[in-house]
């Protein structure tokens, strides 16, 4: 059972951690990279939204984006049931929504009526659904509420990270909200403005009400060369996801600006087209398909360049599936992706492929050369791809690379499967390995290298089939992670995806904002908002 | 400095930058594919006399290998279109009547469509596996056979100005044939358009050929062109890091300086 302590001693430490001379109130100005699509909590589908979402939302309970850990938040408790089906909230008493009505366990009931209403089309609900059938919520008192749902769920309480509830009764309906600031002016292409909420429910150690900034206006800005060019001018006090030419310059520059919160959660990926149907030859297609043409791909692919010429050295050579830095998913087990071109070369004698002339060929004469596709205008991939195209030539094997711009590039993928292989990034937000299930199960659309199938072509893709609806279900998170883990082992000994890197995340956070700690978890620089302050004289930006 | 002594300073640049370009092979130190790993975004030395790229390519040899793609395929891509220009213009002009209308309508349609989409769904539609040398051949060949409506309407001009010429009435009037009278009356008297509709191209290709490597559309990795070279100047701050990447841009401006230097001016095409 999570103890409430825990958010109690972070509260403490956040707080000894600020210096004398910070104070409440100010604004906190960033940027949002896209524009919002909606407020409305229960359907946010892009990442301004859920920005804004996780700004304004008060949820039951919060994943702490530093520990990784579930913590205490509207519900001060919380059981699952043995079969994984039913969940009792104690509901923390006497808060109120931003507008003054106060928060029941009604409110719960709602959110979860209309989360799971199929006519509400939320995408944050289709997490929940796992079978066929309703939920049901009961509210025996204002302060308990206890939801079931027809089938088991795994990883069910880390769900509710996600879910702000809604007020039942507020006349302003999901504008009403629970977390540390609501929405006070929207101007679309503008910027979302942000205000304190009077109401909001956490307190620092010495009783002064959070969050202590008074506002957050966060300008809507897709260009991110103007974006640092504002940061720089001290109009910005943080910027989220700088990419790795950026930061290393901002770095030289101001090196108490740059944070690097360490390895993130997404991955860059090779992949063999491997669909039965893909208008290629034969030889390419028995080339794609054999265990030890991809290992050797991989072990000729030299990961540590790719991190230290394309990354600047802000990226970590890729193991699998799971970052390292997701602590409890990560199969700590698996073998280091190791550069060995030699090794590599007799991997592929071993399979039939012979080099004369430094040029690779297969049993039947033929050379080995394929193409490597990837979206135009992204500069980090093309070099990914220029770089595989050298490394690749040291064991004599031709790529050619393509670039195409996303469109073009998606409809050959997913709809006529006519490319060799493939460099693309895997965006990955969430922890729990269920938010991979469309990517590891063989029927799914998203099983890039060979999709939808209507039965497992390998025996092995069977296998992962298998884990990872057991994983789903099982009664324990040991149980899932040992199922979860062999799952990881099977795809590093057959290589679908050939894991690339892992970027870090890099943020740039002002001297003027104390209490700042980004994580590699999404929102990344401003997950402790409520806690973050402004610091009387701000030294903003790199430029004063 | 008159005019003349202007031109052939500039015939002489470019001739100069033409011969580096096709003796490419002998002058580069180093091919131009070649990551030297260990020194990436080098500044110039004596071992890379402009430094090195972002994944440690020598820039000398990319930028006389991009030389080659660019100053030899441009001139070829200019041909066909003035060719096309000539040969639809000069008919749609002689002959008139609904010819005319159809060959302008076409003309109004092509102009009407944007080049760059236009472009940008060709190449998606050819094969993925072109080498680098065809993706080169194929993207100047779809600037030449894209690129001749702006020419065919003033070429057309100028022939509705020729055709009640009395050189004309006089060859109708022996019993020329319309075919004879384009190669033998036409086409000499319409050589000087068509001579600066193509030098006019010449840069305009080099530039649609640098915006279409920019998208990514262009030439193919690794194969150097100044369109893709020019993509390292995408980030002004990196360049002000690295000024010696500012070469392929320098060089650029000079090769269209000159072409339009050695243009003939207008009075002596009259």
């Amino acid at each position: 059972m999570p103890s409430p302590l825990k958010s109690l001693t972070l509260t403490t430490l956040l707080a000894l951690a600020l210096p004398v001379r910070a104070q409440t109130g100010g604004e906190l100005h960033f940027c949002l990279h896209g524009e919002p699509k909606t407020f409305n909590p229960i359907l946010v589908d892009d990442e301004a939204s859920e920005h804004v979402r996780y700004l304004t939302g008060g949820v039951l309970v919060r994943l702490n984006r530093q520990t990784q850990e579930l913590e205490p938040s509207l519900a001060t408790s919380w059981n699952v049931s043995r079969d994984r089906r039913t969940i009792t909230f104690h509901l923390r008493k006497g808060i109120h929504f931003s507008d003054g009505t106060p928060f029941r366990s009604e409110d719960v009931a709602y959110t979860m009526r209309l989360l799971m209403d199929p006519e509400t089309h939320s995408p944050t609900g289709d997490a929940f659904r796992s079978g066929e059938g309703t939920i049901q919520v009961q509210t025996p008192t204002p302060d308990v509420a206890a939801i079931t749902f027809p089938a088991p769920i795994a990883g069910l309480e880390r769900l509710f990270d996600q879910v702000a509830i809604l007020s039942a009764r507020s006349p302003k309906r999901e504008m009403a909200v629970l977390g540390p600031f609501y929405v006070a002016d929207y101007k679309a292409g503008s910027h979302v403005l942000l205000h304190k909420n009077p109401n909001y429910w956490r307190h620092d150690t010495q009783g002064r009400a959070l969050p202590y900034v008074g506002s957050i206006r966060l300008d809507i800005q897709r260009n991110r060369d103007i974006e640092l060019l504002r940061f720089r001018r001290g109009e910005l006090q943080l910027i989220n996801r700088l990419d790795a030419e950026q930061f290393e310059r901002l770095q030289r520059e101001n090196p108490a600006v740059t944070r690097n919160a360490g390895t993130g959660l997404d991955a860059e990926e090779l992949w063999f087209n491997q669909t039965p149907t893909a208008p290629l030859s034969a030889s390419k297609k028995a080339w794609f398909g054999m265990k030890q043409f991809r290992k050797a791909i991989s072990m000729a692919i030299n990961r540590g360049d790719l991190c230290r010429i394309v990354y600047a050295g802000f990226a970590k050579p890729a193991y699998g599936p799971v970052s390292p830095s997701n602590h409890f998913w990560f199969n700590a087990a698996l073998e280091d992706p190791k550069y060995d071109p030699q090794g590599a070369l007799r991997l592929l004698a071993q399979a039939g492929f012979r080099l004369e002339n430094d040029i690779l060929q297969d049993r039947a004469g033929n050379r080995v050369e394929f193409t490597v596709v990837t979206n135009s205008g992204n500069g980090a991939r093309e070099k990914i791809a220029t770089m595989i195209q050298q490394d690749l030539s040291e064991v004599g094997i031709k790529v050619n690379v393509v670039t195409l711009d996303f469109p073009s590039l998606i409809e050959r993928i997913t709809r006529t499967f006519d490319y060799d292989a493939c460099v693309l990034g895997l965006v990955n937000t969430d922890l729990d390995p269920n938010g991979q299930m469309n990517v590891w199960l063989s029927s799914s659309e998203n099983h890039q290298w060979n999709p939808s199938q209507k039965t497992p072509a390998t025996a092995w893709e069977a296998e992962i089939d298998k884990l990872m609806r057991e994983q789903a279900s099982a009664p324990t998170e040991k149980e899932r992670k040992a199922k979860f883990d062999r799952v990881q082992q099977i795809a590093s000994e057959q290589q679908p995806f050939i894991y690339l890197i892992n970027k870090d995340v890099l943020v740039a956070v002002s001297p003027s904002v104390v209490g700042a700690a980004p994580v590699v978890l999404e929102p990344w620089g401003f997950w402790n908002a409520d806690t973050l302050r402004l610091g009387p004289a701000p030294e903003l930006g790199v430029q004063k | 400095m008159n005019a003349r002594g202007l031109r052939v300073i500039s015939a002489v640049v470019l001739c100069a930058i033409f011969a580096v370009g096709l003796f490419a092979g002998t002058v580069s130190p180093y091919p131009y594919a070649k990551q030297f790993r260990e020194r990436p975004n080098a500044a110039p030395s004596s071992t890379h006399l402009l430094g090195t790229d972002s994944l440690g390519r020598d820039l000398f040899a990319r930028l006389i290998y991009g030389t080659r793609v660019s100053l030899l395929l441009a001139p070829a891509a200019a041909l066909v279109a003035a060719l096309l220009a000539g040969i639809l213009g000069g008919f749609a002009g002689l002959v008139g009547g609904w010819c005319e209308k159809s060959i302008l309508a076409a003309t109004d349609l092509s102009m009407a469509l944007p080049l760059l989409f236009v472009l940008l769904a060709l190449r998606a539609l050819l094969p993925l596996d072109l080498s680098p040398v065809l993706s080169v051949i194929s993207t100047f060949t779809l600037l030449g056979l894209l690129g001749w409506p702006s020419s065919l309407r003033v070429v057309l001009a100028a022939t509705k100005g020729l055709r009640n010429s009395d050189f004309l009435l006089l060859a109708r009037a022996t019993g020329c044939s319309r075919w004879r009278m384009i190669v033998n009356h036409l086409l000499p008297n319409l050589r000087p358009v068509l001579f600066a509709q193509f030098w006019i191209s010449i840069p305009v290709f080099v530039l649609a050929e640098a915006t279409l490597s920019m998208l990514g559309l262009g030439v193919i990795e690794p194969l150097p062109s100044w369109g893709n070279l020019l993509r390292g100047l995408e980030d002004i701050s990196a360049v002000s890091a690295n000024p010696w990447r500012l070469a392929p841009l320098v060089l650029l401006i000079l090769v269209v300086i000159c072409f339009q230097m050695i243009l003939p001016a207008k009075e002596e095409t009259a």
